[in-house]
């Protein structure tokens, strides 16, 4: 099965540039005629993950799968890594400082809106040293 | 309705985007937690926020908004025009607050 691959840096602390990845693959997805509900949730899920990357992380990088019934994303970082993820993946629970607040991030639902736009999603983190998040969008 | 019968009837100023003037309105969304907005508002509609930095751009982008109308006369940040003519999202703004331009939009979409 043919596969496209794409990757991307994500600059850490930059949120001018935040969530150029995810709007490069949305670009790119339509060029290849999509499905567009699966072009959304994979621009939504990629966009979250990014903002999380800027955020916590001091950046990372974006690996992008197209196969032609699926998207696969890996966001890898070297970040923190995530203490709690139960309760990270809880709506409204935020560990984003005042100055991230102000920017209108900070809301808590990064990681639910991820689980929610995704059909598979698997949190590898360690505390120290990082984390990669693995997501599946199905293009159905 | 599109954009730019929204803004004449609603009297929105445009201060981007104006290439987008005639994409469809298909109803409206308030909220000014970017998260919030990216996991709730949907395809088509405008997106009323105080929010006018260029991730704000970068949400109505990725979730295809109709357009950002800024409320209560919040700036536009500069980077934030430039993306915004870049991805041609139409952003105006008004003088009146979220809940009277919802209230105004929600009455010119009846």
């Amino acid at each position: 099965m043919s596969c496209i691959k794409m990757k991307y840096e994500v600059p850490g602390d930059d949120f001018t540039r935040a969530g150029e990845a995810s709007s490069m693959v949305k670009r790119k997805l339509k060029q290849l005629g999509y499905n567009p509900d699966a072009i959304r949730r994979v621009a939504i899920a990629m966009y979250e993950g990014e903002i999380n990357m800027v955020i916590h992380a001091g950046g990372g990088v974006a690996e992008v799968e197209v196969y032609p019934d699926r998207v696969e994303i890996a966001l890898i970082d070297q970040g923190p890594g995530i203490a709690d993820v139960e309760m990270a993946m809880q709506e409204g629970y935020s560990t984003a400082p005042d100055n991230v607040r102000s920017l209108g991030f900070g809301a808590g639902m990064g990681l639910p809106n991820i689980k929610k736009y995704t059909d598979a999603m698997r949190i590898d983190t360690e505390v120290g040293k990082g984390t990669t998040m693995y997501l599946t969008v199905k293009a159905k | 309705m599109t954009v730019e019968e929204c803004a004449q009837k609603l009297s929105l100023r445009f201060l981007a985007g104006e290439e987008g003037a005639q994409t469809e309105i298909s109803g409206g969304y308030v909220g000014d937690l970017l998260s919030w907005v990216m996991g709730r508002l949907e395809e088509g509609q405008a997106w009323i926020t105080v929010m006018g930095n260029i991730n704000a751009i970068a949400v109505a982008t990725l979730k295809d908004a109709s357009c950002i109308i800024l409320t209560d006369e919040a700036p536009l940040d500069e980077d934030a025009r430039r993306r915004a003519e870049l991805e041609g999202v139409p952003v105006l703004v008004t003088d009146k607050n979220s809940y009277q331009t919802a209230l105004a939009l929600g009455q010119a979409l009846l």
